[in-house]
């Protein structure tokens, strides 16, 4: 057994390092690090930037413009990034619809949209949940009935994120009644420009616009949209979350914001000193910590076995759970290093420009609006529910 | 022993939930607590009508109540609507002024509900503990920046701290006198605070024992915001409740699923240990020393704890539902959780009720 990474893999890591330092404008770093909100701008500015580098798409082959970089070349990215103030890249077109199409899509398919998403022509979202279909997707509504070579879609999507900004969205509706729900799937790519969509949008509890209800009246989708075969959605859909194992924790993202909260802690006062020396709150740091080392080396585990060529199986969902939870935590606890601050909320101060006063330490602007923004984290994706369920089912096998 | 309350609270009680269920809807609520005053004048005005404040002061002082169980029972029906209106306010600088022998006149207007103080007393570097302030005073000339004044905006008077000669006192200012400068911004859970610099500004000195009356008025609004939160949670509970017997997945109402039923009982079970925790520090209210905020420590710990599982549970049962503004559970939620950043965390209390052990 060697935990430590190769020399090769060190050697990556400083090549990346030093190219994203020098790359990412201090604009946007700034924003990451104070956590301020993104616009579509600063979004498709990161993407542009890694696609010219030929980084963006981490996860593709070669074959389709990727990097070919393999899952721990990928996980070091992943850290990277995060280290760096880098903004998250847009997951939907390049790291959810994009494997789809490569495992299911037609070559054309291939040919036409993954291009497309590298050089941002198109802004993909994601039509899964609906009003009735949340934890129990399957029992999706939304009709797909073909219609000579188009099909006509009615129904309704809900918490689509960022569809604000999409011109393109990927759906699963239903084109078949018979047999179980799961096998009436189809997984279907409509233009958002279509006539009868709606999309309207849903505000957060945080008081932000990132989710949105999508409706479709009578939308014409041309049938070259389908990806893989009628009914066979659910396969696709499935594929596209076990695809997603390896980053699925969000490893670099919680050390970066484990690094912040101990910095702030360090500053933030409680009784007289300095709060990273209030017993109570280092314990909680600490058990925090020793939980995101420890989800460390599962997910290089996880890694390590996709390497050798291994089939995942329940480790996406604890993954998921473990990452959620302690992006969680770390969220209450830089929260609770707020203080009396942690009410303040002037979204104002996040604009770009803003020179008003400053009231108490910055982090606890967005320190609460990040606590219940990210109680999302645990319910989407599949709710830790669903994930504890699937567990199960893969492990006890009753 | 008996655990029921008094006829005269239970009908106060009801006459609040009453009205709220009536005359303030969730929708109207959201919107006042984000306007720019940050709450409803009108409602203001109607709570003060049904006797909320008098409620909160003795018969000495024209009130009908004073006691710990009633501002238990004011709190909980208030937090049950997520009432925004700072009636809180007028307990903590009420509760001041009763102490002075002067200044009845301004308790009067703040029972009556038409003056409204601001009680200017935590500074940025004075966290939780409050008993660091810098604000100093000389010769009845007030200088220093107060930090998160609650519904600062509009109000008629200040108390304000401030040390003359390294002693703490109170002092009663105008809030329009020359120096004072109120800078005001919106709160998480809805509502306003406000950042307020005096230089300068003449106040008048309330003849009492600051720090004594500091330790007994914050006791007081230390079982105020627990027994609000208490109130929320009950709200919660209801709603939560309500979802699991209704919104259905897989064919089952969600109330079906085990998994979902043990964390609901969980979450029942804690709400009735908050309701005991405020049982008790509503008694020890009435004592002084070691053993009042022994029981105040208590509750506040045990309402943050409760609070943060009850938030987080109901959010997480709701499911998307529970993360959007339009639904009320939301805005309970960060109400409730907000009530852990004031007048000490979770944290802060254990330390305080540990202290103890060695004294």
């Amino acid at each position: 057994m060697d935990v430590n990474f190769t020399k090769k893999q060190e050697e990556f890591r400083s090549e990346v390092r030093e190219f994203l330092t020098s790359i990412i404008p201090i604009k946007l770093a700034d924003k990451i690090e104070h956590n301020k909100p993104l616009s579509k701008e600063d979004m498709q500015n990161w993407h542009n930037i890694l696609n010219k580098k030929g980084w963006l798409a981490s996860s593709w082959p070669q074959k389709y413009d990727g990097t070919g970089w393999g899952v721990v070349e990928q996980f070091i990215f992943e850290d990277e990034l995060a280290a760096a103030n880098a903004p998250r890249i847009v997951p939907f077109g390049l790291r959810m619809l994009a494997p789809v199409l490569m495992k299911f899509g037609t070559k054309d398919q291939c040919d036409y949209w993954l291009p497309r998403i590298l050089n941002g022509s198109d802004w993909w979202c994601q039509g899964y949940s609906e009003p009735g279909a949340g934890s129990d997707l399957a029992s999706l509504k939304t009709s797909a009935i073909k219609d000579g070579d188009h099909y006509i879609v009615n129904g309704q999507k809900t918490w689509t994120t960022l569809a604000q900004h999409a011109n393109m969205i990927f759906n699963l509706v239903r084109t078949s009644n018979e047999g179980k729900p799961q096998q009436g799937i189809s997984f279907l790519m409509i233009d958002m420009s279509s006539p009868g969509i709606e999309v309207r949008p849903i505000k957060t509890i945080d008081g932000g616009h990132e989710i949105n209800e999508v409706w479709f009246t009578n939308v014409r989708v041309p049938i070259e949209n389908l990806v893989g075969e009628e009914n066979k959605g659910w396969t696709y859909a499935k594929y596209l979350l076990s695809h997603e194992r390896n980053n699925i924790a969000t490893v670099g993202i919680s050390k970066k914001k484990l690094q912040k909260l101990k910095d702030i802690a360090k500053i933030e006062k409680r009784n007289g000193r300095p709060l990273i020396k209030d017993p109570l709150f280092a314990a909680r740091l600490a058990k925090l910590e020793v939980n995101l080392l420890n989800m460390e080396t599962t997910n290089l585990r996880v890694l390590s076995e996709a390497e050798k060529g291994g089939e995942p199986g329940a480790e996406s969902s604890m993954l998921k759970i473990i990452g959620s939870e302690i992006c969680q935590e770390l969220d209450h606890l830089q929260r609770r290093a707020a203080g009396r601050y942690g009410r303040i909320f002037r979204p104002e101060a996040l604009e770009d420009g803003f020179n008003g006063e400053e009231i108490g330490p910055f982090f606890a602007h967005t320190a609460s609006s990040t606590y219940f923004n990210n109680r999302k984290v645990s319910i989407y994706g599949g709710s830790n529910e669903i994930q504890k369920n699937i567990i199960t089912k893969m492990i006890v096998r009753l | 022993m008996d655990f029921d309350h008094t006829e005269e609270r239970r009908m106060l009680s009801d006459t609040i939930g009453k009205f709220i269920t009536k005359n303030y809807p969730i929708e109207k609520r959201v919107i006042a607590a984000n306007s720019d005053l940050g709450f409803s004048k009108e409602n203001w005005l109607k709570f003060h009508e049904l006797g909320v404040s008098h409620a909160l002061f003795s018969e000495e002082f024209n009130g009908f109540g004073g006691h710990g169980f009633d501002i238990a029972v004011v709190f909980e029906a208030l937090g049950k609507g997520l009432v925004v209106e700072p009636i809180f306010g007028s307990l903590i600088a009420g509760d001041i002024l009763s102490h002075s022998e002067e200044h009845s006149d301004i308790l009067q207007d703040i029972i009556l509900g038409t003056k409204r103080v601001a009680f200017a007393h935590f500074e940025e570097q004075s966290g939780y503990e409050g008993n660091n302030i810098v604000t100093k005073a000389s010769d009845g000339k007030i200088s220093g920046v107060k930090s998160m004044v609650q519904f600062a905006n509009g109000v008629d008077n200040l108390i304000v701290s401030a040390t003359d000669c390294d002693e703490l006192k109170l002092y009663l200012v105008n809030a329009k006198a020359d120096g004072i400068n109120i800078s005001d911004y919106q709160t998480v859970d809805g509502g306003r605070a406000a950042e307020i610099t005096l230089n300068n500004v003449i106040g008048k000195e309330l003849r009492i024992n600051a720090e004594e009356v500091l330790v007994s008025t914050l006791g007081k609004g230390i079982l105020a915001l627990s027994s609000e939160a208490l109130g929320i949670m009950e709200h919660i509970k209801e709603l939560t409740i309500k979802y699991l017997q209704t919104r259905s997945q897989f064919g089952l109402q969600l109330g079906k699923f085990q998994a979902l039923q043990h964390r609901v009982a969980q979450v029942l079970l804690e709400i009735e240990q908050a309701r005991s925790a405020i049982i008790n520090a509503s008694t020890s209210l009435q004592d002084t020393g070691d053993q009042r905020e022994k029981s105040l420590s208590a509750c506040k710990m045990t309402i943050g704890r409760v609070g943060q599982l009850v938030a987080e549970e109901a959010i997480q049962m709701h499911g998307g539902i529970g993360m959007t503004w339009e639904y009320e559970l939301g805005h309970y939620a960060k109400r409730l959780i907000m009530i852990d950043h004031e007048l000490g965390d979770e944290d802060y209390h254990i330390a305080k009720f540990s202290s103890y052990y060695m004294s």
